[in-house]
């Protein structure tokens, strides 16, 4: 009896969910089909680049709970390696990306085989040097070009019938792929997996006593998030058809931190959210120079101190659903 | 001259005194970082910004108020740590009770507001500071010409991180302070205003930062960017020689400094990546750092 | 699910048409100003090569012509990312028809591709190296005012020929000091001379004292300085620390700007020998601009480069040949006719564009004064020798440019 009427109310939030979900899905996927007719598709681009890499971000930090301060490894080296297959091997976009991909996969089981010992502060610190690390040796690299990074990368034909050079079909493109990680994230949050992972996020020891094997977990996730961060990089390459230095920096990690918490740690959309409004405000206020590392300082500040949910996070917690 | 490994001693043991040089600073920085870690459990990023406000107070008192290289060795930190009390009444203390990720990502915030302004006013491009007068010149010790100044930074660091060490480890204030750190609650009951220490712990952990910075003002570019090239590899020396370890820190970044230097002169290519090795070695073995304690 | 399946596809398909950018035709002239304008050559470009397209656009008097031109600007920040970002959308969306200075060899690179693939125009006063009119050229790209084999040529030549005949390079570590380094050598060697070693730094550096060690310890005479701007002049303020002189070794600053001779301040420049097409004192034109130039650019007590001075030239000269074709939409023939017009203008004088895209003209080797020889602010220059427009630039056969017959 007492059953029936829980599994009811459970119900009831779980149709909620989806409802909200649901909507905020149709309202994203509208924005970035009529996007393109209204703001100039290369910077809609890269928002939805940047979106990708964000939620990626996001699978770590609002689920696992662990705050890598060094992703742009993934991103960057994903990039680099696409652009050189497509560029130097000549190889079609498909393959260059599944190449990208893969490195940050790699690159993400190495890196998680060593940060995932520690936690919090000290998990922040070694992925940060990790990363730098990895930044200066594409400093010094031959085939990452150092300063002046792989330019002319080809776009190519996709699957060797589409012609990617079009813009429109390359923004298309770019917004399946982007559609489809943000599907593929969303499937693992709401998996048996992902609930161990929440569980995890919520107190390690006591899942633990519960017999999961949470470094293992937490490692898969953290591949999971380093992989998706990949494939964001190797899209971002062959959009701009340039791999540079900036895509491994620091900054660059940064940057993904910043578009994760002020859209709203642990929820859907944050991210997504998070990443267009810093890079519209990148792009748009580029005239007025370091002005726009003041302002994204600041946005940090500020979100720290009073908006700890982000804007996607205040917003459903206004509404009382989730986002 | 004679040959270690088939280089020239010549450029072994001047690179090993460049790289001691270097080191004084990462002491400098790593122990003011280690100063704030084991008082407040926050990640101070913006210690970097920090050090460039002190190289910038530096010069900015040469040129609007006259006042030298040698009260600017004592001003700038005072006024640079009060920036950092101002900081850590505004900001900091609301973040006591939350994650110290919070933290962290506040003063990364506020690292990027502070070199963001100051690279709108001033360009990136550096800001001329001479070497004081009674610096100037060096002296040749046969195997390198060592200029005075770079000597003196090495003097000055390791009379400062030895006091700092001692007030700490040896004063009655330092235990008060390593106290409060282990339990503030206590400490409070004894009568001693906690709050008061750690705003002023924090202020003087800057004011450290600061001071390396006016003595780096002659030697590096007094440019908005000085501190963010150098903080990631302070974080690398502080994990290193174990977070709140004040011995640990010191000793580290001397050390770091010099394997820095050798490296540069068996193998230049991996000089800036050694340190961050180092660092992925050291966690793998002994997590907690070389000198910390507790994971 | 399935119906939301079937709609993005047909979605998909309206977009593909539709979207691809297409780049409208207007009757403004759009000249863009991309440089570095907070960094490490801000001083050298900047702000200072923004006034002196506006001078050009000034003096050319469009009206007169029945044209109408605006001068945009923009800041690459020395990256290949960011300054291909802003070419794109300056070409996509603001109907830019012209980028000019671009100083950053790597920018000017991808700046060039980009250029090549929309069809617009780029005027390169900024960047150095010599593979823009090499095998990197294009049919809409100019390199305008200086490059590496130049440099490399007037100021290497000049130096081993009288004595600096052991080597040992700083290069900064991208596409410009790998080219400057490269052509250096070149010629030290075809004059008898020895590259002992050399180091490469990161673009940016602060601390130069273990690179400066190295290269006290090979003993070369000359230290040939392959990096520009903030790079050279921390090297050779070091360097005077370390006491690089006293011990009878030379710095030999390759690519050495008026602001960084000011900037280092004539007690510690003195000596040294330099490259550049254009000094500020050497004719009345030249002195009539810098006075316009310093109001212009808010910069009074401060000397244009030849950056600067190149942004001018190379402006007049296009506004020139696109009033002759009476339009700018087709960059690689307004490029055409500017290869076929002689260019004349107040601060270059008389001159001409090669087929690979490289502007000729005099260069002037100049030895900077000691501080008594300095008579007014900015006299910083003897003239050491002219090398003349025939000599100073890389042979047309030997640059390996696809656009040059064979």
């Amino acid at each position: 009896m007492m059953e029936r009427v829980l599994d009811a109310s459970v119900q009831a939030r779980r149709r909620d969910r989806d409802v909200s979900l649901g909507a905020a899905f149709v309202v994203m996927v509208a924005f970035f089909i009529i996007g393109p007719f209204v703001v100039y598709p290369v910077f809609l681009m890269k928002a939805l680049c940047f979106a990708l890499f964000a939620c990626a971000f996001n699978l770590l930090i609002g689920y696992v709970g662990l705050i890598s301060f060094g992703h742009a490894l993934f991103f960057g080296w994903a990039s680099y390696l696409t652009a050189y297959a497509a560029k130097t091997w000549g190889l079609p976009p498909e393959l260059a990306i599944g190449i990208g991909t893969a490195t940050a996969a790699v690159l993400g089981v190495i890196a998680g085989g060593l940060a995932i010992r520690r936690q919090g502060i000290y998990f922040a610190m070694i992925t940060l040097a990790l990363s730098q690390m990895m930044y200066f040796f594409a400093l010094q690299a031959k085939f990452t070009g150092g300063e002046d990074g792989i330019q002319g990368v080809p776009r190519g034909r996709l699957f060797g019938v589409f012609n990617l050079a079009n813009e429109g079909t390359m923004y298309v493109f770019v917004l399946v792929v982007v559609l489809a990680g943000f599907l593929l994230i969303y499937r693992i949050i709401n998996s048996p997996f992902g609930e161990v992972l929440k569980a995890i996020r919520e107190n390690e020891q006591r899942t633990i006593s519960l017999g999961y094997n949470t470094e293992r977990y937490k490692l898969v996730a953290f591949v999971l998030s380093a992989t998706l961060a990949g494939l964001a990089g190797s899209l971002n390459s062959l959009v701009f058809q340039l791999a540079s230095l900036t895509d491994v920096h620091w900054t660059m990690s940064g940057d993904v931190v910043l578009m994760t918490l002020l859209g709203g740690l642990g929820t859907v959309f944050g991210p997504v959210v998070g990443a267009f409004l810093v890079i519209a405000m990148q792009n748009y206020l580029a005239p007025f120079g370091q002005w726009v590392l003041v302002i994204q300082g600041a946005i940090f500040v500020v979100c720290v101190l009073l908006f700890r949910r982000g804007i996607v996070g205040e917003i459903a917690h206004l509404l009382r659903v989730q986002l | 001259m004679f040959e270690i490994f088939g280089i020239p001693s010549q450029a072994l043991f001047g690179q090993l005194l460049l790289g001691l040089i270097n080191g004084s600073f990462y002491a400098l920085l790593s122990l003011g970082l280690a100063v704030i870690f084991g008082m407040l459990n926050i990640i101070n990023f913006t210690h970097g910004a920090q050090y460039m406000m002190g190289a910038f107070a530096a010069y900015l008192l040469l040129h609007h108020l006259g006042i030298g290289y040698w009260e600017a060795l004592v001003v700038a930190p005072i006024v640079i740590g009060a920036t950092g009390v101002v900081i850590e009444r505004l900001f900091l203390q609301h973040l006591r009770k939350l994650d110290p990720l919070y933290g962290l990502l506040l003063t990364f915030g506020l690292a990027l507001v502070i070199e963001g302004l100051f690279r709108n006013y001033y360009g990136s491009s550096g800001l001329p500071y001479q070497v004081p007068e009674a610096l100037q010149g060096g002296r040749n010790l046969g195997f390198m010409f060592l200029p005075n100044y770079r000597a003196w930074v090495i003097v000055l660091s390791l009379a400062v991180c030895f006091a700092t060490w001692f007030a700490i480890e040896r004063t009655r204030l330092g235990s008060y302070l390593r106290a409060a750190t282990e339990n503030p609650v206590l400490v409070r009951a004894f009568g001693i205003n906690v709050p008061r220490m750690v705003t002023l712990t924090y202020g003087f952990g800057v004011g450290l930062a600061a001071l390396a910075g006016v003595m780096a003002a002659p030697i590096y570019n007094v440019s908005p960017q000085m501190g963010s090239d150098l903080i990631i590899v302070v974080f690398a020396v502080v994990v290193i020689g174990g977070m709140g370890s004040i011995m640990g820190a010191i000793f580290t970044g001397f050390a770091l400094g010099i394997v820095e230097g050798l490296t540069k002169v068996f193998y230049p290519e991996a000089s800036n990546t050694v340190i961050f090795v180092i660092m992925a070695i050291v966690l793998l073995i002994r997590p907690a750092g070389l000198f910390g304690r507790g994971a | 699910m399935k119906i939301l399946h079937r709609l993005a596809f047909a979605a998909a398909a309206v977009m593909c048409s539709m979207v691809a950018a297409q780049a409208q035709d207007d009757d403004v002239v759009k000249i863009g100003v991309l440089n570095d304008m907070s960094g490490l050559y801000s001083d050298i470009s900047g702000q200072g090569s923004v006034a002196a397209a506006k001078l050009a656009v000034e003096d050319f008097n469009p009206a007169a012509h029945g044209m109408k031109v605006e001068v945009v600007s923009g800041d690459h920040q020395n990256k290949p990312d960011v300054g291909a970002n802003l070419a794109r959308q300056w070409y996509d969306v603001d109907h830019v028809d012209v980028i000019v200075d671009v100083p950053t060899s790597s920018v000017a690179l991808a700046i060039s591709e980009i250029t090549r693939e929309k069809n617009k125009v780029f005027l390169g006063s900024g960047p150095a190296t010599s593979d823009l009119t090499g095998p990197k050229c294009s049919p809409n790209t100019i390199q305008w005012t200086y490059d590496t084999w130049m440099l490399a040529n007037g100021t290497g030549k000049a130096v081993v020929q009288t004595g600096g005949d052991t080597w040992f390079f700083l290069t900064a570590d991208y596409a410009f000091g790998q080219a400057l380094e490269r052509d250096t050598t070149k010629v030290v060697v075809a004059n008898g001379g020895k590259v002992l070693g050399s180091v490469r730094h990161p673009l940016n550096t602060s601390d130069f004292s273990s690179f400066l060690l190295q290269a006290q310890t090979s003993k070369a005479k000359i230290i040939g300085l392959a990096n520009a701007g903030g790079d050279t002049i921390n090297a050779i303020k070091q360097g005077a620390e370390f006491g690089i002189t006293a011990g009878g070794q030379h710095f030999a600053g390759l690519l050495v700007f008026i602001n960084d001779v000011e900037a280092l301040g004539l007690k510690t420049a003195q000596g040294l020998v330099l490259t550049e097409t254009w000094y500020w004192d050497m004719t009345d034109a030249n002195r009539a601009f810098t006075k316009r130039w310093q109001v212009a650019a808010g910069r009074p007590g401060k000397f244009p480069s030849m950056v600067p001075a190149g942004v001018y030239s190379s402006v007049i000269n296009y506004l020139k040949a696109v009033a002759a074709l009476k339009s700018d939409n087709d960059g690689r023939a307004v490029v055409a006719k500017m290869k076929e017009m002689p260019t004349d203008d107040a601060l270059y004088g008389k001159g001409s564009i090669r087929a690979d895209g490289r502007k000729i003209h005099d260069a002037f080797l100049f030895e900077v004064k000691k501080p008594e020889e300095s008579k007014y602010p900015g006299d910083d220059y003897k003239l050491r020798a002219t090398i003349p427009a025939a000599e100073a630039f890389r042979p047309l056969k030997d640059g390996n440019c696809p656009l040059v017959g064979g």
